[in-house]
């Protein structure tokens, strides 16, 4: 029987896989590097969530969606509202026309804040905000494509479309969100200032946190039955949907939690860097979460986290070196995965660490374990049956 | 349409594709724990009858009622939980998970987005897992991948799926189809079997396979019934002959 601890960490591998990327992430990163490459790091986690979002929705439900981007951007957009508004303090904007607006607004000719805009001034709202606004987005194109049965090729373009939309509607109504800049100058949370270096170490951290807490709950939905079931509707939906199950409603559920997950990134991506613009919800950012979750292997939670550390590290080196290059590299990266490493980072660590003695020796008792146990109640199964 | 003692009771469903009559005024009477045996030539409408059953299909016209419920107007899901099993003609299971989950995951518990979620292994749940097991011969093969069975081992499988969830309408489309000599006798005996408590539609071509567990046989051709009755009594039909069995 398996306990609410054995379904969170995984077993022994899953406890080995999570430890490493947690000694790397919480100790290793942050001591062998300065603050402001510290940072970048943070920065590139926060699109992990997005990879891990993908993961669930795509490795294991079968869901490809093309627009991850616009819920990281929405929850970005979010949190953004709040620290703009306080940014935007009467006083501040005094050279204002309308004073104690935010200043694009002001530049568009606004007089007054729009009304979407006010609740934001409160941090408990602007919270829930970027946990549900997200949410309910997700919902509401989950409903209308998987009751109708939408799904594979047609899924993926959709997305792609809508977040398109999005971000060109961001883009044109600049006096309400920025436009083409997107929210900058982001200073201060609750008078707390984010920009200092010892805010930067306490906001990673608590990337960090987060990310190992939607590793967890993203963990615990994959080994429930739900998991299951997902894998099962992946490979044969007709079967699942003829066994009783309202399919529609567990494609849903999964749009919903990685839209979730992916805003969350997309907050602390806001608080992290400082500003959040369009740039981060179209097609472009959105396919390349994608391949960062395809690098990563797309069935792997951990790998996902990995997948995201290595390509941007990759980007940051290259297009240093050779701006003009690196798209065709990165697409390159893609093909070469998909062709060669359909399982990724996490499929070649499966095939390679098995030949460690150790390991092999720790993983394969536990495997022994789970097939005594079968044996043995196969033995009190054949006895209930004769009984019955 | 009045209520019926019949498990089953079809009547005058008719289903037309771009006015091509695949279905045409069928009346079909399944009663409590009978094995029923459909046959007839390809393309007269067989598998298309049990996808009008489980919903798989949309009737143009006519009434399906199980158990004096209505079917045509329910979801997919809906009828299943209404008591109402499927195995589809080319076995369908899921090829990554092992056999033990593949049955696991047909138990009719926690069929909700939170019910899945908060499933728990118990006991109860393992027990049926084991019976099933047994009863479909996959005892020994619990952790086996599904993808890495025999194709007749595959064909149980799926039935052994349904058998989890205990209809009380039971239907298979060619369960023998690509199995051995032994496994059919061992497939015969299952579905003889699992009849004792539920009724069983099977639709097949082996005639060898049908005698061994008709307890009535139905003949369609061009989607209407030619005959009904006992196995000689269809035998010896000389329409069913002409257009089916040959002479």
């Amino acid at each position: 029987m398996k306990t609410l601890s054995d379904k969170l960490l995984g077993g022994k591998q899953g406890v080995l896989g999570l430890a490493l990327l947690a000694l790397l992430i919480m100790v290793i990163l942050p001591l062998g590097l300065d603050i402001f490459r510290l940072n970048l790091v943070g920065k590139y986690l926060t699109y992990a969530f997005v990879a891990l979002s993908l993961v669930l929705l795509w490795g294991n439900g079968g869901i490809l969606s093309l627009g991850q981007g616009m819920f990281f951007g929405l929850g970005g957009y979010c949190m953004a509202m709040f620290l703009k508004l306080e940014a935007s303090d009467p006083i501040s904007t005094k050279i204002q026309t309308t004073p104690g607006i935010p200043d694009f607004m002001d530049w568009n000719q606004l007089t007054a804040l729009p009304w979407f805009w006010e609740p934001f001034k409160s941090l408990p709202f602007t919270i829930l905000a970027i946990l549900i606004v997200p949410t309910i987005f997700a919902y509401i194109i989950g409903f209308a494509m998987f009751k109708r049965r939408v799904g594979g090729v047609y899924f993926a373009i959709i997305t792609q479309a809508i977040a398109l939309i999005l971000s060109i509607l961001i883009v044109g109504q600049q006096g309400y969100t920025g436009g083409v800049n997107g929210i900058t100058d982001l200073k201060t949370m609750l008078g707390w200032d984010i920009r200092t270096d010892s805010a930067k170490y306490i906001l990673y951290y608590v990337n960090a946190l987060l990310l190992f807490g939607c590793i967890f709950l993203s963990r615990y939905i994959l080994t429930s039955k739900f998991g299951m079931l997902l894998l099962a509707m992946r490979d044969k939906e007709e079967r699942v949907r003829f066994s009783g199950y309202d399919v529609s409603d567990f494609k849903i559920f999964t749009f919903c939690v990685a839209a979730m997950i992916s805003a969350i990134g997309g907050a602390m991506f806001t608080l992290q860097v400082g500003f959040m613009s369009p740039s981060f919800v179209g097609i472009v950012p959105s396919i390349e979460m994608v391949i960062f979750a395809a690098v990563g292997g797309r069935m792997s939670l951990i790998g996902a986290v990995y997948g995201t550390l290595l390509v941007n590290y990759g980007k940051t080196v290259f297009s240093e070196t050779y701006p003009e290059l690196w798209l065709f590299l990165m697409g390159g990266l893609f093909i070469a995965v998909v062709m060669f490493f359909p399982d990724g980072l996490a499929g070649i660590y499966q095939k390679h660490a098995r030949k460690i003695p150790f390991l092999k020796r720790w993983v394969a008792e536990e495997k022994q374990k789970q097939t005594d146990a079968h044996a043995s109640h196969g033995k009190v199964g054949t006895k209930l049956g004769a009984e019955a | 349409m009045s209520n019926t003692d019949f498990i089953l009771a079809i009547e005058d469903l008719t289903v037309s594709f771009d006015g091509f009559k695949a279905v045409d005024k069928l009346n079909l009477y399944v009663d409590k724990n009978e094995l029923r045996v459909v046959i007839g030539p390809n393309g007269a409408g067989k598998t298309t009858v049990l996808d009008l059953i489980c919903g798989k299909t949309k009737s143009t016209s006519g009434s399906i009622k199980f158990k004096n419920k209505e079917l045509t107007k329910l979801a997919e899901h809906e009828i299943v939980r209404a008591g109402v099993g499927r195995k589809f003609q080319t076995p369908s299971i899921y090829e990554n998970l092992t056999v033990y989950q593949n049955l696991e995951v047909s138990y009719p518990r926690g069929r909700s987005v939170w019910g899945s979620l908060l499933f728990k292994r118990s006991d109860d749940v393992m027990a049926r897992v084991y019976k099933v097991a047994e009863e479909i011969l996959l005892k020994d093969l619990l952790d086996m991948e599904a993808a890495l069975l025999s194709h007749g081992q595959k064909q149980w499988l799926e039935i052994g799926m349904l058998l989890m969830q205990e209809p009380e309408l039971l239907m298979l489309d060619e369960p023998v189809a690509g199995m051995s000599a032994k496994e059919r006798d061992q497939t015969a005996e299952l579905l003889n079997r699992i009849c004792q408590n539920r009724s069983v539609i099977v639709i097949e071509h082996d005639m060898e396979f049908v005698k061994k567990i008709a307890h009535k046989v139905t003949v369609l051709h061009q989607g209407k019934i030619l005959a009904e009755g006992s196995m000689d009594k269809v035998q010896a039909d000389e329409k069913v002959i002409e257009v089916y069995l040959g002479h």
